[in-house]
């Protein structure tokens, strides 16, 4: 079998039915929490699909790993559609999702682990070899015969991470894989990624994350997704470069009641301002269509007698990707997208 | 692999059915818990016939009851691996991304409350033997009747309890008590507590249509051979034509549990319940 891709969907869309609420006729009774998404990723490749919460990506981690079907389009995955060769696709992935506690909480952590790999078939001898290595890695190894319900959630997250490397997925989905983990174990799972899709060519991961730091470091590739929708699709670097034009500056500003972000964004070659009141100070974060429109930035700050106290001009991140795409930060995002879902 | 998912599975249940810290505590759970519920028939038998005990229909409720233990063992055992790993484990969705047959993974996890079911059923009926003058002779027990008759009914109520299990995917909330009452309704209607010759006449082809009711009769015979004589609904017919009876309900009983099951997997995955949890 020698697909192409590893992972392929074209316009993939999905749709949920709400469930109708009496209260409030009003409401809308379906939900697009996917639409038109065309990706390819290639066998090899470390995917991010970075997005703020309520973007999709859960939705479509479900889809490609059998569990949802998809409203519009299809999806491959290892070369076999996942909704209509379920049997094929299984056994050729995993999947875990963070921010959970999965597990049989009566079972020791090496039992949990070592039933799933009966499930796929392996040889109990080697899996408990590689079950211990991997427990060892994971810093887990004195835990091994912990019964699991007695794990703090975060090692048992870390369970649930090796429950998915474990079993030698061709294509390994890893929903959210560092939420709720400490930053020292967050770092451990994404340097034990970083490694695992080095080791062999032919796997594939990939992983949603609303962390920018995540997406950026650690992924080939990112797909930007918001609403349903992907808004981009392409290597962290490739994505800022778009942004190397323009200039990014920080001014740390002494605290003005009245200062408003709208007033600068009125001003000519001003792309987008975030305004974040701190301890004493205000910080105003700037993209401008170029350095120079910075002395008009300047201007207005000194007619409203504002003091600048520090200013530092810096690399795009993807944050301001997310910004320049969606005209909000992922924080902001998300609080909109709370009241009332969208659309 | 399918047999080593379903010798896992049936592990897996083993553990969970045996989750006490006490295995004394276990034991005592699994002797007193059946025992209890034949007193409280015995008494209320007791009271009714004015303590009738050498009538046949006695022994014909005290073996129905027992053997209907069986129903709520294997069949809600094999659909509450639904809600239990959905609700409670919150593995159902790793169970179903694995590449193992779902339907044999349920069963398998019932496996193990089969065999707690098995220790109950026989405790009950020795306490009968013992104490209740149940008149089990070993000498003409007919054996081979009683075992295809009882692994017959193991397949019948596995396969009823995997229809159960797809019905179960597709609801949410109060999924945990459709096996109870499904077991409930069945078990007026099966002659496991009076024979059908009791019911009115218009529910009696409830009773027909049920096979647990040919499954019951036979359970019976096998082990008693005059309790059969004594009710007139199915003395007419002869042990083979309650065995082929009971074998075409199977037949049906597995087209039914393979269209049902496969019919709620996929709308369940449609309609994305895999991984729903309810928030109480
Ligand atoms: N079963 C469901 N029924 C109805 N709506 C749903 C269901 N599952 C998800 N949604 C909605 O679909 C949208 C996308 O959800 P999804 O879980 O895919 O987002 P996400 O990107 O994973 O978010 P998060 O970062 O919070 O995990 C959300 O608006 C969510 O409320
Ligand atoms: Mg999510």
């Amino acid at each position: 079998m020698s697909a192409e891709y590893s992972i392929e969907t074209e316009g993939l869309g999905r749709t949920y039915r709400l469930r109708e609420n009496k209260k409030k006729k009003d409401q809308p009774r379906e939900l697009v929490a996917l639409t038109g998404v065309n990706l390819q990723v290639q066998r090899g490749e470390l995917f991010g699909l970075l997005g703020p919460n309520g973007a999709g990506k859960t939705t479509l981690i479900k889809i490609l790993t059998t569990l949802l079907g998809p409203s519009t389009g299809w999806a491959k995955v290892a070369g076999y559609d996942v909704h209509r060769e379920t049997v094929k696709v299984r056994p050729l992935i995993n999947m875990v999702s963070g921010g959970e506690s999965s597990g049989y909480g009566l079972l020791t952590v090496r039992e949990n682990l070592w039933m799933f790999s009966q499930f796929y078939g392996m040889q109990s001898v080697e899996a408990y070899k590689y079950i211990d290595q991997l427990l060892a890695e994971f810093g887990l190894a004195d835990r091994a015969n912990t019964k699991s319900s007695d794990l703090s959630t975060g090692l048992r997250q870390k369970m649930n991470i090796i429950r998915g490397f474990m079993t030698g997925p061709e294509v390994l989905f890893l929903d959210e894989p560092t939420l709720g983990l400490d930053v020292g174990a967050s770092r451990d799972v994404r340097s034990f990624v970083r490694r695992w899709i080095n080791e062999n060519p032919r796997r594939t991961l990939l992983l949603t994350t609303h962390t920018m730091v995540e997406a950026d470091e650690l992924c080939d590739r990112v797909a930007i997704i918001n609403r349903g929708r992907v808004l981009a699709c392409d290597t962290p670097a490739a994505l800022k470069h778009e942004l190397q034009q323009e200039a990014i500056f920080n001014l740390d500003v002494s605290a003005q009641n009245g200062l408003e972000a709208a007033a600068f964004e009125a001003l000519p070659g001003v792309r987008k301002v975030q305004l974040t009141p701190l301890d004493g100070h205000s910080q105003l974060q700037f993209i401008l269509a170029e350095e120079s429109v910075l002395s008009a930035v300047v201007n207005t700050l000194t007619q409203r007698d504002v003091t600048i106290l520090n200013l530092t001009k810096r690399e795009p991140t993807l944050e301001d990707v997310f910004v320049t795409l969606v005209g909000r930060s992922m924080a902001e995002e998300e609080k909109v997208g709370s009241n009332g879902n969208g659309h | 692999m399918n047999l080593r998912s379903f010798r896992t599975a049936a592990w897996l249940g083993w553990k969970i059915e045996s989750n006490w810290t006490d295995p004394f505590l276990f034991a005592v759970y699994s002797i007193v818990k059946p025992l209890s519920g034949a007193a409280i028939l015995v008494v209320m038998y007791s009271v009714i016939t004015n303590g009738n005990f050498t009538d046949p229909l006695f022994p014909y409720i005290y073996l129905g009851n027992a053997f209907y233990m069986y129903v709520g063992a294997v069949m809600t055992g094999v659909s509450w691996a639904i809600i239990d790993d959905r609700e409670h484990y919150r593995t159902l969705k790793y169970m179903y991304v694995a590449p193992i047959r779902i339907p044999l993974y349920l069963i398998g996890r019932a496996v193990a409350r089969f065999l707690t079911g098995s220790f109950s059923v026989f405790i009950t009926i020795v306490f009968g033997v013992l104490f209740l003058h149940v008149p089990i002779n070993l000498a003409e027990v007919n054996w081979l009747l009683f075992i295809i008759s009882l692994l017959m009914g193991v397949v019948l109520l596995a396969l009823m309890g995997l229809t159960l299990a797809g019905v179960t995917l597709l609801l949410a909330r109060h999924g945990d008590y459709l096996g109870d009452a499904v077991a409930g309704g069945l078990y007026l209607f099966s002659g496991a507590v009076f024979p059908l010759d009791v019911l009115p006449a218009w529910l009696r082809p409830l009773g027909y249509a049920m096979p647990i009711t040919y499954w019951l009769e036979l359970l019976r015979r096998s082990l008693v051979g005059s309790v059969a004589q004594a009710f007139p609904s199915l003395s007419a017919m002869s042990n083979g034509q309650l065995l082929a009876i009971l074998a075409g309900m199977i037949v049906l009983a597995a087209v039914i549990a393979v269209i049902t099951f496969r019919w709620c997997d996929y709308q369940a995955r449609e309609r994305g319940y895999i991984d729903r949890t309810t928030n109480y």
